[in-house]
């Protein structure tokens, strides 16, 4: 039962980190009908972001202990930056390729990609050694349900990740702007007849979800440890698994990549639980091509039956 | 109040509109009418910026708007229906109708415009709530017209309005048309239906293969032997 | 245009059909390893080995990214399966006939040497079976992951096949141990053998058969058999499916088969140049053959030299191979001016260095002559 708890806890933090990041995949698809490769590059700049912000702060203002909103402070220059470089990345790199091939904007999506990584990885910039982010939150054990602690680390994460995709709910289905973005993500063409800023609002996307990768890195440094270089594969690799997610809640829809991100932080943490743990990453991947198969529209997608 | 002057439209290496003429006054229904792919739809397009004209001029009230953006040029007053309606099956009627009203900040206008599209459409009041995607092609239509109706342009472009619906909503849709021009609106209207089309409006543009062929008041061209045979079906 | 009746001959047939232009291929790789290898320096030589496998991958991925406008981003674990297998299938079977795992080649193969043995040996044919048995394992791969995906659109396709390359990689770090002595691996089964291949370690131990002989063998061969698929009516199915797969498939094209043979044949000649790969001296085989990255220097490839021209893909890989030999003094910049180059060719000339033609095409050159021709309307073809 402990360990079935344990699972559970493990599965809901990482399960919400997927989330956020599947968010950013699934904005950038449902508007501009494309993967961002470059998306998962974007996480580690919030990540590497924090870090280094944070460890500056704490040497120019010297203190003995870091104050309690010195987290959110971080969060959010992290969350300036990642827009930042979003919103230039979107106008420069593709929104040239608007009428471009699909395949063209993949690739060029790679070399962003590829952009990124190697310039974080720039001694100048972020350099090649792994590096951990300051203490930002208390060490304290909030609860204990049997064997299982309840950190208070993970509450902090879970809460944050779960506030910020109810505002992100909130400001797709309850705003205006958010009629907006599913209008463009609908028609681009219509909604410009509609008076919508087409070009303002897909770039006004991108910035969301590279706002929200940052948190998803923000919340990857203070639960891991260790923040390794941005080229490392493991940074791809947690990008890959949360656009699984975001495929398997349904590409395209806001509410199912919150979806798809839990599945896949459920079945991650409990495939590696109780069944072998050095395969994580296939089952996450065996669950792609099983659903690309079978209902590659995901759980909350429609098929759309292509017109010609 | 619409001036449009030798204007050249080209899809790539096709040319659609070989320099096309039209103007449309303060207060009119204007028409214009020609059999598939004549490029009635593509004069629509670039009027509301959709398409960037090879040359020619556009002026909308006396200002230019061949080069704008189609979300600026319908801050300018101007709404557009296009061909196959073009709501948004993802979001719900009410939300559609919401979006018309997008450029306005105008509450209490909004509400009355509002007010006055559902009583125009009831059948939309019925299904506010319900996924504009799972309408009947006369209601969307009907959605289609009542989020023009929320934009109070004073220029409204109809893109083949009577497509794919029965003879009694197309007889209500039209007798819709007349109501919102004799509010203020002007109409532009683009017609397969030449009969309806030219029943409803007060001049008519005969367009063929790209070029305005015959022009004039639409009850004379509903007379004209050319326009019967070719368009209304009388031998 | 001349109207090419039913029923198309067979693929294989119109493939392999007229030999002359194998024999050239012999020829030039028999130049190539006799003539050219003993007057080179062992550092450009090897150069051009490398320059030869990177044609082999490059070619051979050009024929899915290219010919059918599939984007494949998992052609490097193909790579690897190929080397895997052949690397084992000459490792093994020399511990288990000779007792000891080192090349028997002749002179036609390796770098070194070569006085005073013989043409061709029985290692050498050890060393063409097991390349070919590398490039068929890598075929059948390619087979069963082509068969359900190809039915995918283009975005879904590039994570399916880029997810196929990680898990060969993840089921690649999961082997055992490389067997070092002769009496366990006379001892083991035949199916045992094959999950010794090192796991994370690494396969080291493979025998070094690959020289230039082989390899440009290797390369005229993927190049014939490139050129004739572009030129058949195979190669025009292609291009339907490429331009627009919709019509295609209202044409009667099935789109399906021909996509799924254009990735196995690829899959195949990547496997082949796995295996060369995997044989070379200095080489270390490891799970990471099939990651991305790997996957990514072919991508890269394929897109600077034009999505469909084969010249055009042989000519990216010769910059590509000696690109870092140039870009030595800021090779920490060399990803991020990759990375660059590839951004701005697809602005600016998205269809690649080439494009769909092949080098010698005079429209290939037109381009810096041609003015830009009027101005499109913004709103492109009608929804």
């Amino acid at each position: 039962m402990d360990q079935f708890l344990q699972t559970l806890m493990g599965a809901l933090a990482i399960g919400s980190l997927y989330a956020l990041i599947a968010l950013g995949y699934t904005m950038v698809y449902g508007i501009l009908k494309f993967i961002n490769f470059a998306h998962s590059d974007v996480v580690v700049l919030g990540a590497w972001g924090s870090l280094v912000f944070a460890r500056w702060a704490e040497r120019t203002a010297g203190w003995s202990q870091t104050p309690w909103y010195l987290g959110g402070v971080v969060l959010i220059a992290a969350m300036v930056l990642c827009g930042t470089v979003g919103f230039l990345v979107e106008r420069l790199a593709y929104k040239p390729l608007r009428r471009a091939p699909r395949i063209n904007v993949l690739i060029t999506a790679i070399g962003v990609s590829l952009f990124l990584q190697n310039t974080g990885q720039l001694e100048a910039v972020f350099g090649t050694r792994p590096a951990s982010i300051p203490r930002l939150v208390g060490d304290r054990t909030i609860a204990q349900i049997g064997l299982v602690k309840i950190e208070m680390l993970d509450v902090v994460g879970l809460f944050t990740a779960l506030s910020f995709m109810l505002g992100l709910d909130w400001l797709v289905f309850r705003t205006k702007i958010g009629r907006a973005m599913r209008a463009v993500s609908f028609n681009p063409q219509t909604a410009g007849l509609m008076g919508v800023p087409v070009d303002r609002v897909i770039s006004f996307t991108f910035v969301l979800g590279s706002m929200l990768a940052a948190t998803g890195g923000f919340l990857w440094a203070l639960k891991y440890s260790q923040v390794n270089q941005p080229a490392d594969t493991g940074w791809t690799l947690l990008g890959l698994k949360a656009f699984v997610a975001a495929v398997v809640g349904g590409i395209g829809n806001v509410r199912g990549a919150m979806l798809g991100g839990l599945a896949i932080g459920l079945l991650e943490q409990f495939g590696s639980a109780y069944l072998s743990s050095s395969l994580s990453d296939v089952y996450v991947f065996s669950l792609l091509i099983v659903v690309l198969l079978f209902r590659p529209s995901g759980i909350l997608g429609s098929t759309a039956v292509e017109k010609v | 109040m619409l001036e449009i002057r030798d204007l050249v439209v080209s899809y790539g290496a096709v040319r659609a509109l070989h320099g096309v003429s039209l103007r449309v006054e303060r207060g009119e229904i204007v028409t214009l009418i020609g059999c598939n792919g004549a490029g009635k739809s593509t004069t629509l397009r670039a009027v509301s910026g959709m398409v960037r004209p090879a040359s020619g001029t556009i002026e909308f009230e006396g200002r230019s708007i061949a080069r704008m953006k189609p979300h600026e040029i319908v801050r300018l007053g101007m709404a557009h229906c296009p061909e196959g309606r073009g709501i948004f099956a993802n979001m719900t009627v009410e939300e559609n109708l919401r979006l018309g009203a997008f450029t306005r900040d105008d509450a209490e206008g909004i509400a009355a415009d509002h007010e006055r599209a559902l009583t125009l459409f009831p059948r939309l009041r019925e299904r506010l709530r319900q996924s504009a995607g799972t309408l009947s092609g006369g209601e969307q239509q009907m959605l289609a017209i009542g989020r023009a109706i929320l934009t109070r342009p004073r220029l409204l472009l109809l893109d083949e309005p009577s497509l794919g619906l029965a003879p009694q909503v197309v007889r209500t849709i039209f007798q819709i048309i007349r109501e919102i021009n004799a509010a203020g609106t002007t109409i532009l209207l683009v017609e397969q239906n030449a009969h309806m089309a030219l029943k409803v409006a007060h001049r008519a543009y005969v367009l063929e293969v790209g070029k305005i062929e015959m022009e004039g008041p639409a009850a004379d061209l509903a007379a004209s032997d050319e326009v019967r045979k070719a368009y209304l079906g009388v031998a | 245009m001349s109207h090419e009746t039913p029923p198309t001959p067979g693929l294989v047939s119109s493939l392999v059909r007229g030999y002359m232009p194998f024999v050239v291929a012999v020829g030039v790789a028999i130049v190539m390893q006799v003539v050219v290898r003993p007057n080179v320096d062992p550092y450009p030589a090897k150069l051009l080995l490398d320059i030869g496998i990177n044609c082999i991958l490059a070619v051979s991925l050009t024929m899915v990214n290219g010919f059918t406008g599939q984007f494949s981003m998992g052609h490097a674990g193909f790579m690897a399966v190929g080397g895997y297998a052949s690397g084992a299938i000459t490792y093994y079977t020399s511990m288990r006939v000779w007792g000891a795992g080192e090349a028997r080649g002749g002179v036609l193969s390796g770098m070194l040497g070569g006085e005073g043995l013989p043409w061709l040996t029985v290692g050498d044919g050890l060393f063409l079976f097991s390349l070919i048995v590398g490039g068929v394992v890598a075929a059948g791969l390619g087979y069963l992951v082509g068969l359900p995906s190809l039915r995918l659109k283009g975005d879904y396709l590039a994570i399916v096949t880029l997810g196929f390359g990680e898990i060969v990689r993840v089921v690649i770090q999961q082997t055992s141990p490389v067997l070092t002595s002769a009496e366990e691996v006379r001892q083991a089964t035949i199916l045992q053998l094959p999950t010794h291949v090192g796991g994370s370690l690494g396969f080291s131990g493979i025998p070094y058969y690959t020289g230039l002989f082989w390899v440009y063998l290797g390369v005229c061969v993927t190049l014939i058999v490139a050129f004739r698929l572009k030129t058949s009516t195979f190669g025009r199915a292609f291009l339907s499916i490429r331009n627009d797969e919709i019509a295609a498939e209202a044409m009667g094209v099935n789109t399906t088969r021909y996509k799924v043979w254009a990735f196995v044949i690829a899959a195949f000649f990547a496997g082949i140049a796995g295996g060369l790969f995997s044989h070379t001296l200095g080489v270390g085989l490891s799970p990471e053959a099939a990651g991305f990255l790997r996957s990514f220097d072919v991508i890269i490839m394929v897109v600077l030299g034009g999505l469909g021209s084969i010249s055009g893909a042989v000519a990216a890989a010769i910059i590509v191979t000696l690109l870092p030999e140039w870009l030595r003094g800021v090779a920490e910049y060399r990803m991020i001016i990759y990375a660059l180059a590839l951004i701005l060719i697809m602005i600016f000339r998205p269809k690649g260095l080439f494009g769909v033609r092949e080098v010698w095409d005079r429209a290939t050159w037109a381009w810096l002559s041609r003015r830009k021709s009027g101005t499109g309307a913004r709103g492109g073809a009608r929804e």
